[in-house]
């Protein structure tokens, strides 16, 4: 338990130490959203007819992006060898690791979201559906893409080949989100599809650990 | 009483099995292909509603199905891989990842031919066009991540993860692009019904997967032959079998 | 005590045979030095007699655990030096000695930790962060390990001596010479000439590419 704390607040320190790099996953996010506008015209309706999605599409890439940072570092600089020669199971080590790098990542996604959703014209409702999916469905892109992080860790352009790896694996997580944004912006509920993002970031918390743990051991060769 | 099975995590001896199985596969494959295609190509008879440009069917389906079979098959041997350390395993899952890629291609192409003169477009977001696209990039993240790695049973073991995540996915993907699907249901799709199909049909139409499986494991057994020899280039037992090379060690002359 | 056993252990790498059928039986207050070429597989043997890579064939038991099947139990009282330093750039020497006595379950204040890396001569550097060390001094502080973990019965140590001064050499020498006379146990690699006083095991691998 010692342990694990000691990770957090190590994590949280390396993280402010380099709060440059976590603004460029973010700045990447609001750029991506400000080109739909300007690539498709500004008429309200047809923004927030697509603002649900553009917003979710842009938040995979961007997570993507900054999802590099979980294990890079410590991979490079030896951490995680000891890490696993500690007495702390790895699997644990991973889930803190996860953990912390989502909040890291995404309470500041979460507080620029308001801004966005003026962009493109959402209602209050669609507002609050995309508050819910990105509070479930975030998890779950963390989870899920560590997976992809701890395999390509050890390869020297490892960026893309991850992309290409994950974005297939995050399309339903999509579908559903957009989906449930959708009903809000119809003022229908939209219990069905948030429950089934929550059952996959179950599914996923029970079991990507472990995929983690086992894809890290194989980075280290 | 499995204690045989074992044997087949060593190279050499998979090898030996692929010798056996090769022409086996090929002759079914050969076959059941020719009496298929001709049959539904040439001799079955027309669907009622769509004339004869349903007859791509025989080719479009198959390769469909046996694009899904072809990727559980590359996840079975990477758990295989992964769980009991077999060489070989990840020998046979890098040997079929492309040929279950090329099949899924060849499923989206034929889809696209199909749909031409029944929805008059070259490509439509329908749910099991979309699921094959979504499947092939499945196939190529595999391909892709075990080529990044130069270590080749490494590579094999992070491909195998992926092939494992993967499969654990089809069925969420595939549901939730179906679901998708129903939910943007534009005017201008014809409601593709699921008719019982005739018996003068249904029997091309399985011999053709059968040839087509058997297709997938005669190409696969070939490129799986392949992986050994390259992966063991080293080892005695390739050089004593074909006489060896330039830099190996003791070679007792050509065979 | 045993220490350590490695039975018939063998690696492949990129589909070669580095070595094979390696037995290693070492128990406490024994020095094993291995030697060989670079490229023989050093670096790789101590990695999978950590537990850190698998071997293709063979065991490796530590302390009474089998490393590969249980690493986290196996490596309690064992200090690996690898490579790759262990620690973070971006922290200060204070900051991850104490995030690694954390997470290695050894018992320290700042003020041991000060007292440490004032015998390793870093008095005035331990609030800096680490990329602003030299390396030697990076390497200093990734040493103070073996001063704060005084339960470690192994040390495995791949090259310890690299980008260390004359004097930090001996220094480190008679903190070896030390724990072996207390009953621990050391593997290690080297470039340069031991100069231990003290009886040692060789073991020379061959470059058989």
């Amino acid at each position: 338990m010692v342990a694990l704390k000691s990770l957090f607040y190590k994590d949280v320190a390396l993280a402010y130490r380099q709060r440059a790099e976590l603004m460029q996953p973010l700045m990447f996010f609001v750029l991506v959203i400000t080109l739909f506008p300007l690539a498709i015209g500004p008429s309200p309706e047809t923004l927030q007819r697509i603002g649900g999605g553009v917003i979710w599409v842009a938040a995979i890439l961007s997570l993507l992006l900054g999802m590099e940072r979980m294990f890079r570092d410590d991979f490079a600089d030896g951490s995680l060898e000891q890490y696993m020669l500690s007495p702390t199971p790895l699997y644990m080590i991973v889930v803190v690791k996860v953990l912390t790098h989502w909040l890291m990542h995404i309470v500041p996604l979460f507080l620029i979201s308001p801004l966005l959703a003026l962009f493109l014209n959402l209602t209050f409702d669609m507002y609050v559906a995309l508050m819910l999916t990105l509070l479930l469905g975030t998890p779950l892109i963390s989870f899920v893409g560590a997976i992809g992080v701890a395999l390509t860790v050890g390869l020297h352009r490892g960026g893309v080949l991850l992309a290409l790896l994950l974005i297939p694996i995050f399309i339903p997580l999509l579908i559903f989100a957009t989906s449930a944004i959708e009903s809000a912006s119809m003022l229908l509920p939209y219990y069905p599809q948030l429950a089934i993002i929550a059952a996959l970031l179950l599914f996923s918390v029970a079991l990507s650990p472990m995929a983690i743990a086992y894809s890290l051991k194989v980075s280290q060769n | 009483m499995w204690k045989w099975i074992n044997s087949f995590a060593k190279p050499e001896k998979a090898y030996w099995l692929c010798d056996v199985l090769q022409n086996w596969f090929a002759a079914v494959a050969i076959t059941g292909l020719i009496i298929g295609i001709v049959w539904g190509l040439g001799y079955a008879p027309s669907d009622y509603q769509q004339g004869d440009s349903f007859r791509i069917i025989y080719i479009h389906v198959p390769s469909a199905i046996l694009a899904m079979g072809a990727y559980v098959a590359m996840a079975i041997a990477a758990l295989v891989g992964i769980v009991w350390q077999w060489r070989t395993a990840f020998m046979f899952m890098i040997a079929i990842a492309p040929v279950g890629a090329v099949m899924t291609f060849i499923s989206l192409f034929t889809g696209s031919f199909w749909g031409k003169p029944m929805w008059g477009t070259w490509w439509i977001w329908d749910a099991r066009l979309t699921s094959q696209l979504i499947l092939l990039f499945l196939y190529l993240g595999v391909i892709s991540l075990y080529s990044a790695f130069e270590d080749k049973q490494q590579a094999g073991k992070a491909a195998g993860v992926m092939a494992m995540v993967g499969v654990i996915n089809i069925p969420i993907i595939h549901y939730s692009v179906e679901w998708w699907n129903t939910l943007h249901q534009g005017a201008t799709i014809t409601k593709i019904g699921k008719p019982s199909i005739a018996p003068e049909m249904l029997w091309p139409l399985l011999i053709c997967i059968l040839g087509f499986a058997a297709f997938i494991g005669w190409v696969t057994i070939i490129r799986m032959k392949n992986e050994i020899i390259m992966r063991d280039l080293h080892r005695p037992w390739v050089a004593k079998r074909f006489g060896g090379f330039e830099g190996s060690a003791n070679l007792e002359g050509k065979q | 005590m045993r220490v350590l056993l490695a039975q018939q252990v063998a690696c492949e790498k990129s589909d070669r045979q580095l070595f094979s059928d390696i037995n290693i039986e070492l128990h406490s207050s024994q020095l094993l030095y291995v030697t060989g070429e670079n490229g023989a597989g050093k670096t790789s043997l101590l990695r999978i007699l950590v537990g850190l890579s698998s071997p293709s064939n063979g065991a490796v038991e530590v302390n009474g655990y089998d490393i590969h099947k249980n690493i986290h139990d196996g490596s309690e009282h064992l200090l690996y030096f690898g490579h790759k330093q262990g620690i973070s750039q971006l922290l200060t020497a204070t900051e991850n000695l104490k995030f690694w006595c954390q997470q290695h379950g050894v018992d320290t204040n700042d003020d041991a930790i000060h007292q440490i890396l004032a015998e390793l001569g870093l008095t005035g550097l331990e609030d800096i962060a680490i990329k602003n060390l030299s390396a030697g001094q990076q390497r200093r502080v990734s040493l103070a390990k073996l001063w704060l973990k005084t339960d470690a019965t192994l040390w495995v140590l791949d090259e310890p001596f690299t980008a260390l001064d004359v004097q930090l050499i001996a220094e480190l020498e008679a903190k070896m010479t030390l724990f072996l006379k207390t009953g621990g146990a050391i593997i290690m690699t080297s470039h340069q000439q031991l100069n231990i006083d003290y009886p040692l095991s060789r073991l020379h691998l061959e470059y058989s590419w």
